[in-house]
């Protein structure tokens, strides 16, 4: 806990991010953003009962669609983050007096990273107040609200990684970007296609659902899909009625992203600065 | 110490740099000269272990670039020819985050930064952003970063560049003070002049190869085939000329009539030198003066990378 503190780059980072205008009109317009659409759902929805009365089952789908919505910031918005922390810094040249001090790779990287997620995580948490208004109708019980921010954040972390490793290892900040938010889409979009070719692959010749590792492999690791079991847990069992595995999709998504990220800082790490005993 | 053994850089088939053999002693300031794309700042590069070499190694104090690289870092102080600066940092915060980077404690650093901004003549723009400064600040302040955490080897690759004549007159004053505080210093400049009168000795490079090493006044008598010697007369330089072109070691004469001069390169020895003089005068020739003109740092290198063999 005390590295963290104390990490060089991570209260520059941080020092540097909130000193920007930007960040706090950023936040400003996101919660504007949220506050009309919450306000304009309960307008909406008592102005078309008449009854003036927001039902418990109304406020559940607000939650669901404010957290999906809330999905997509993350997806949308911790590529643009991320993608640029290494070679924003190699493009302003200040990268090489930073990797000539005695801090480790781990420390850069680890620091650039947790800035980036602290931001985010000061967005998700600025919108609580908003998203809180959903206990005052009922229908959503705090644990499940707290589930949603424990897998919100394991996205984050994923994301996160796959940027600054695309930071480090390409030059350019506008590439790496790119080559994230490609990441995000394969995430988001291509696994649920692909879920949906292999569910119905599985279910050729006899129209019955057959065992299906893949298409449950990819349900696990799509975010949207794996948000809708946390949801509506009903929709774990059909969805094991579909692809006959038994495994939780929230366990698999854990494990994956988990290895993933750890992965990804791992080869940051290494590739953040050249190997000077590699050609003996 | 600086010390590299057989330092070779290839990209593809071109040589960066090729079987680089240099020590820089302590307590001395070694001046690096070259042409743009010579390889010093690829040298530098792999001394500040940011580049890795394709062959050979370095070692800064002892241990090996190669080997022993985050010990390096805590050795050296380096400052690269380009460098960014933060935006929306201050003078003060600036120096303080290197300061943290290095290891040193909060405490120390606030003991510290003054001092350091002191010597390289900053302390009025201690909190002032540091996307705000000038170029010359910019420079001494990545100086004075580069000995946040007071390492006795410096790896300076064109400190002075790009600086106006004051900025370049004050940076010039700071790396004295720092030779006399006694570090060793490794500088890369192509202001030749100004590394004559700092350096203790001298490497020249070219083409991705050390041609010259030595102290300034060695190389400098390594030129004695490419001397040039000027002799004044009192009349018409006209009529002299004719004399030395028989002389089989003169080459080029230049004819500055206005000044009664004639200057020329001599390629004899100092005895070939004394009687040549001594025919001139039985010649009764009027002279002046016959003297060897001084050669600076400027023309040893134009007449090392011209491709004159040295020692």
């Amino acid at each position: 806990m005390k590295t963290l503190v104390t990490n060089p780059v991570l209260i520059k980072e941080l020092k540097l991010r909130f000193r920007n205008l930007k960040s706090f009109t950023g936040i400003l317009f996101y919660l504007i953003a949220m506050s009309i659409f919450v306000f304009g759902f309960i307008f909406l929805a008592t102005s078309l009962t008449g009854s003036g009365f927001f039902r418990p089952d109304e406020s559940f789908m607000l939650f669901s669609i404010m957290t999906y919505i809330q999905l997509g910031l993350i997806l949308f918005i911790t590529p643009a983050l991320t993608a640029g922390t290494v070679s924003s810094e190699r493009e302003k040249q200040t990268l090489n007096i930073l990797l000539t001090t005695s801090q480790t790779s781990f420390q850069i990287i680890f620091g650039k990273m947790t800035s980036s997620i602290a931001f985010l995580l000061l967005m998700i948490v600025s919108g609580l107040p908003i998203y809180s208004l959903v206990f005052l109708y009922g229908g959503v019980s705090p644990s499940q609200l707290f589930f949603i921010f424990l897998f919100y954040l394991l996205t984050l972390l994923a994301i996160a990684s796959i940027g600054v490793m695309l930071s480090t290892l390409i030059r350019k900040t506008i590439v790496a970007i790119i080559a994230t938010y490609g990441a995000m889409i394969f995430m988001a979009g291509v696994t649920a296609f692909f879920l949906l070719i292999s569910i119905q692959v599985s279910q050729m010749g006899s129209g019955a659902p057959s065992m299906s590792p893949m298409a449950h492999f990819w349900a696990t690791i799509n975010p949207p899909a794996v948000m809708l079991t946390l949801l509506q847990p009903p929709m774990q069992d059909q969805l094991q009625s579909l692809t006959m595995v038994p495994i939780p999709l929230w366990v698999g998504y854990t494990i994956f992203y988990l290895l993933l990220s750890v992965a990804c800082i791992f080869l940051a790490v290494k590739k953040l600065r050249v190997n000077m005993n590699k050609y003996k | 110490m600086i010390e590299t053994i057989g330092l070779t850089k290839k990209y593809g088939s071109f040589y960066a740099l090729q079987d680089l053999n240099l020590v820089v002693e302590d307590s001395t300031v070694f001046g690096f000269v070259g042409a743009n794309g010579a390889g010093k700042s690829t040298t530098f590069s792999i001394l500040a272990t940011l580049l890795q070499p394709t062959a050979g190694d370095a070692f800064i104090n002892g241990i090996s670039v190669t080997k022993n690289p985050q010990e390096v870092r805590r050795q050296i102080g380096y400052m690269p020819d380009f460098f960014g600066v933060y935006d929306q940092l201050k003078t003060e915060e600036y120096l303080d985050f290197y300061g943290a980077s290095y290891g040193i404690k909060p405490k120390e650093r606030a003991v510290l930064i003054p001092k350091l901004l002191e010597l390289v003549n900053l302390e009025h723009k201690r909190y002032d952003y540091v996307d705000l400064l000038s170029r010359g600040m910019k420079q001494r302040l990545c100086l004075a970063r580069a000995l946040i955490h007071d390492p006795n080897i410096l790896i300076l690759d064109e400190p002075a560049s790009g600086l106006d004549p004051r900025a370049r007159v004050e940076m010039r004053d700071i790396l004295r003070e720092l030779k006399a505080m006694g570090k060793t210093i490794l500088i890369s400049s192509h202001i030749l002049p100004e590394l004559a009168e700092m350096c203790d000795s001298i490497g020249v490079i070219d083409n991705g190869k050390l041609i010259a090493q030595g102290s300034v006044h060695d190389i400098q008598a390594q030129l004695q085939s490419e001397k040039v010697l000027r002799v004044k007369v009192a009349g018409d330089t006209q009529a002299i000329i004719p004399f030395f072109e028989m002389d089989p070691f003169v080459s080029q004469i230049e004819d500055q009539r206005e000044k009664n001069v004639i200057q020329f390169f001599y390629r004899g020895t100092e005895e070939e030198q004394m009687r040549l003089l001594q025919r001139a005068i039985e010649q009764k020739i009027p002279i002046l003066s016959f003297a060897e003109e001084e050669t600076d740092l400027e023309d040893v290198f134009m007449a090392i990378t011209k491709g004159v063999e040295i020692g």
